[in-house]
């Protein structure tokens, strides 16, 4: 499926002879065309926004600093958090109050400021995971495609074994073993989370594998890591970008779950981790001001996602722009 | 390539996939820290009693030697005994099963009910207000981890209305040793079944609702739906007769998918709910290192998976014949 029109074989024929400039245009095109079907739907804008909030609030929530050799280098120098995270303003479990908008925990921590700080931890998980989930799952598609005949079937038995392994307890799992730590958590996702793009991305090169385009760049010599990723992927890329955004959407549904067992990384508040932490304390009957912002902020972090994954659906899938909404 | 060696070739697959999955396991539980015999060392320090343990469990035999055993321990249905229960895991594992099993049905028997009464009606009045509000509700549900919800109806349910019991199983404290009408079919062990089931059911009702509406959509525009309503049938028999049931194909294969999908689901839900299935077992005996256990548990929701999808495969073959067979 190619961002432009049915017509653009030839164009596409030009772009095997290595037209510098015609696909700048496609790319400019595809871009274009992406921005239109956002500005169709209002629930991709609405999630852009939120999205937008959580990655501001991600950024600002604490100082970053970063160790260089022995020096301290501060990228981030706000803290839009009102007190240290783990610090005790309070004396033990109040409700909402003007110092303290959102309560305090079991410990006179403020929650607020948890819940900000915890913001940073679920933008990498989702989008590292994410990143790299993708980035092994569409490697394993288009070379599994590409090349065919025993390594497509030794790659997408693998792909059937990992679809054979349930989610959430591999995970559990793994990061048992491995040990909670922010890395291991991350790895214990990507390892599964790969499996879907390699498949679909496997059935769309297929399809690209016998057009005309990649012919004509055979014809002229174009090595094969060339036409796999210099003609075929960008054709392929509207859809991995699709699978990054439910790949996010995952990656933190997955994470806040292993929080919420306790198996979060340590040393490190997430929103799972925060409603843990209520459980444990057996504190959900009465601080529903400790409980509640975690799981809404985890429900609007997905949410978002999801919006942005559906009006990317609409430029993979051009079809669903037809029909209503 | 023929329907019969498709089929054979499927279940060689089928066969392959579970081997993998299982030696993916024996590589996955070897690698813990620390050996099986650590717990028990700090029950008995003498160091001869530890060799004889050591030598009982198999573990001074070769690892190809320890890996052909579990196999074949596997295959009797023996998966070794529980360090903490003091049992044989077999005995212990099927009530458990038994259990979530009856959880994950109840959830999904709804889920997909609701689901595909209401991704019907989506597509039905497509371009409306009330298929805008449903994807935006199926979405969001979506959105919510199941222990998320979980604690929300809790919240609601337990704390705020008084309604219905917090955890558990029954009043009978979940003992598992009674029979199966006693412990299933009474009113208390219901009333216990309605959280946790709901909770799944909100959870997975998002994708049946949104495949139906697509799939909706596409069979609407079919030209045998403009004939029926020619003919002067009422919309609602044109709507669930004639175009839901022409639908609702496609979701057979992922009810089935779905189903061994909700195994490994089970873990969360269970969890909030103190249900005592498998998916709870697996987070409590990994946390005591109970590895027999563990590995039992993650056994049975794997091989629910792979099963499922193989079943899916078939189904869908017998469902549309059309298929090609790569």
């Amino acid at each position: 499926m190619s961002l432009e029109t049915p017509s653009d074989t030839t164009e596409q024929q030009v772009d095997a002879v290595d037209s510098r400039g015609i696909r700048w245009r496609r790319r400019i095109n595809a871009l274009r065309s992406w921005a239109g079907a956002v500005k169709e739907d209002r629930l991709g804008q609405i999630g852009l926004l939120i999205l937008a909030v959580f990655v501001f609030v991600g950024i600002f929530a604490r100082p970053i600093e970063v160790s260089i050799g022995p020096a301290y280098v501060t990228l981030q120098p706000f803290s839009l958090a009102p007190y240290e995270p783990s610090a005790r303003p309070a004396d033990g479990f109040h409700g909402p109050t003007w110092s303290h908008p959102l309560g305090t925990t079991s410990l006179g921590r403020d929650v607020l400021s948890q819940l900000l700080a915890a913001t940073r931890v679920t933008l990498i998980v989702g989008s590292v995971a994410a990143f790299m989930a993708v980035f092994i799952g569409a490697n394993v598609g288009i070379v599994s495609a590409y090349f065919g005949g025993w390594v497509d079937d030794i790659l997408m038995r693998i792909t059937d074994v990992i679809y054979g392994i349930p989610f959430l307890p591999f995970a559990i799992a793994l990061v048992f073993i491995l040990g909670a730590s922010l890395t291991n958590v991350i790895i214990a996702i990507v390892l599964i989370l790969w499996r879907g793009t390699a498949r679909v991305v496997r059935s769309q090169v297929l399809s690209h594998k016998q057009r005309p385009y990649v012919e004509s760049a055979r014809a002229i010599g174009a090595s094969h890591g060339r036409i796999m990723y210099v003609q075929i992927m960008p054709n392929v890329l509207p859809l991995i970008s699709l699978y990054a955004a439910f790949a996010v959407a995952w990656a933190v549904i997955a994470e806040a779950s292993l929080s919420f067992l306790g198996l979060g990384p340590p040393g490190m508040i997430s929103w799972g981790e925060m409603i843990y932490d209520v459980r444990t304390e057996g504190a959900l009957r009465e601080a529903w001001w400790w409980a509640f912002p975690p799981g809404i902020c985890i429900m609007l972090f997905v949410m978002s996602v999801f919006f942005i994954g559906r009006s990317l659906e609409k430029v993979v899938n051009p079809e669903l722009r037809h029909t209503a909404n | 390539m023929g329907l019969r060696e498709y089929v054979l070739r499927r279940v060689f697959q089928l066969v392959l996939t579970l081997w993998a999955f299982i030696t993916v396991l024996f590589v996955l539980f070897r690698a813990v820290p620390g050996d099986p015999t650590t717990r028990f060392l700090m029950d008995y320090p003498d160091p001869a009693i530890r060799d004889a343990r050591i030598e009982e469990l198999g573990l001074d035999q070769p690892l190809y030697v320890q890996y052909f055993e579990y196999i074949t321990a596997l295959t009797r249905g023996d998966f070794g005994d529980s360090t903490y229960y003091n049992r044989p895991v077999s005995e212990l594992i099927f009530p458990l099963f038994l259990n979530t099993v009856v959880l994950m049905f109840t959830a999904l028997l709804i889920a997909y009910t609701i689901g595909v009464l209401f991704g019907a009606a989506m597509g039905w009045f497509r371009g409306s207000r009330f298929e805008r509000g449903g994807i935006v509700a199926t979405l969001v549900a979506r959105s919510s981890p199941e222990f998320w919800i979980g604690i929300i109806l809790i919240w609601i349910f337990v704390f705020q209305l008084g309604l219905l019991p917090r955890a558990g199983i029954g009043g009978y404290g979940g003992t598992l040793t009674m029979n199966l009408a006693d412990r299933y079919l009474n009113v208390d062990f219901l009333r216990h079944l309605i959280l946790p089931a709901l909770t799944g059911a909100i959870f997975y009702m998002a994708t049946p609702a949104l495949l139906m509406r697509n799939t909706m959509l596409e069979v609407l525009k079919a030209d045998f739906i403009e004939m029926k309503k020619a003919e002067g049938l009422p919309e609602r028999t044109v709507l669930y007769k004639h175009a839901a049931r022409n639908s609702v194909l496609p979701l057979v294969t992922v009810v089935a998918i779905a189903t061994g999908a909700a195994m490994g689901g089970s873990v969360i839900i269970e969890t909030v709910f103190n249900w005592p299935g498998i998916g709870r077992e697996m987070v409590d005996s990994v946390t005591r290192n109970d590895y027999p256990m563990a590995m039992a548990t993650f056994f049975f929701m794997g091989t629910a998976v792979i099963v499922m999808n193989f079943v899916a495969d078939m189904a869908y073959l017998y469902l549309d014949p059309r298929v090609s067979y790569e």
